[in-house]
């Protein structure tokens, strides 16, 4: 069995680390320094590029170089080290499981056999019985969604929690995960003021929240 | 540049014909749709015929069964307008307006040499191979694609259009 799931989970067991790691994730693929870690951390700058450099190690994290002030040429400085999460998923499961085949099996059949409604109607009713609060960015958060506002009124989801199996069956999936988050609003009643569509784009979930009232359709 | 493009072949079974009310979301969709493939980075070509230009008078297996076929200059172009834009919202709904055909998949990719158009009746003959097959570098899908093919050194290079010297 390949250890690299277990290898990336245990370098997260610090602390700091898992802190460090957390602030990098939230900036949802945009590379980040270990000064802004550092600063985010309340921890020194040397410390912070030790947490970093391990979750490289560990293949959590991959380092970028660029020149932060967007200069180059001389006088332009050294390219400052950067750090962004990998696109690789780890997953641990003690014993052996495996459950994403079992998810893309029943993905397939459900493709097959047309059942789609089926499907959402499931995500919906899932959504609503975990929707509660009254806060939508926590309510996002508490489901791996990292939401991150986008401009007035619009909030964009950095995470897709169904990610790998989005991109092999985006249409069933895709309508799947906006089921269940226009479920999660209608639980916590947060549905009187916001609205999630289907706003699909690269790097992100496909889904967004919009601000009611600032309805634009 | 490569020498092929992407060639695209859907196929859907309608619930009710196209102007019963129940396919009326799906109606009203068309022309953005095409209108948003005509403009997407990477379009090609993509069939369409009789007065409403587009392909749904073309039925080239069963009476409620559309098609749709297209011509990419790759898979990530094709791949960004059916997933990554408005398309996927309608995508989504499908089911609103379209059974489930009863072959294997609904869906085929294949390489063609750019220049050429794909007919329908091939379409219809490699989503059989897919059925038949699986994918293989002449029928694929997006969850199994192939690469092109290679292109030789001397392959002739596409056409320019003229230009004042």
């Amino acid at each position: 069995m390949d250890d690299s799931g277990l290898t990336a989970v245990s370098a997260l067991t610090d602390g700091v680390r898992r802190a460090a790691y957390r602030e990098v994730i939230a900036a949802g693929g945009a590379p980040v320094g270990r000064d802004e870690v550092a600063e985010a951390l309340g921890v020194g700058r040397t410390l912070a590029a030790h947490h970093l450099d391990k979750l490289v190690d560990a293949g959590l994290l991959e380092v970028t170089y660029a020149r932060r002030t967007g200069r180059s040429g001389p006088g332009a400085g050294r390219p400052a080290k950067l750090y962004r999460a990998t696109a690789a998923e780890h997953e641990v499961s003690v014993p052996p499981r495996a459950y994403r085949t079992a998810a893309e099996l029943l993905a397939e059949a459900v493709e097959r056999a047309g059942a789609d409604t089926a499907l959402f109607d499931a995500a919906r009713a899932h959504g609503t019985a975990e929707g509660a609060g009254n806060d939508v960015g926590a309510l996002l958060a508490a489901h791996g969604y990292l939401p991150s506002p986008a401009g007035e009124g619009r909030i964009e989801l950095r995470n897709c929690p169904f990610h790998r199996l989005a991109e092999q069956f985006p249409p069933l999936i895709c309508g799947m995960n906006l089921a269940m988050v226009r479920g999660l609003l209608e639980g916590s009643g947060l549905d009187r003021s916001w609205e999630a569509r289907m706003d699909a784009a690269p790097g992100r979930c496909c889904v967004t929240l919009a601000d009611s009232k600032n309805k634009s359709d | 540049m490569t020498g092929y493009h992407l060639a695209q072949f859907n196929a859907a079974r309608l619930r009710a014909p196209l102007d019963d009310p129940a396919t009326a979301g799906f109606v009203a969709g068309l022309d953005l749709m095409n209108a948003l493939a005509d403009r997407s980075p990477g379009f090609v070509w993509r069939l369409a015929e009789g007065p409403a230009g587009d392909a749904t008078t073309v039925r080239p297996t069963e009476p409620d069964v559309i098609v749709t076929l297209s011509v990419w200059e790759s898979v990530e172009a094709l791949r960004a307008f059916t997933y990554q834009s408005e398309h996927l919202d309608y995508l989504r709904r499908r089911r609103e307006w379209f059974v489930p055909l009863g072959y294997r998949a609904s869906l085929v990719l294949w390489w063609i040499p750019a220049g050429t158009l794909p007919t329908p009746e091939e379409g219809v003959a490699r989503l059989r191979a897919l059925g038949a097959n699986g994918p293989t570098p002449d029928a694929f899908t997006f969850r199994a694609p192939f690469p092109a093919p290679a292109t030789t050194d001397a392959a002739p290079p596409a056409p320019l259009p003229a230009r004042p010297a």
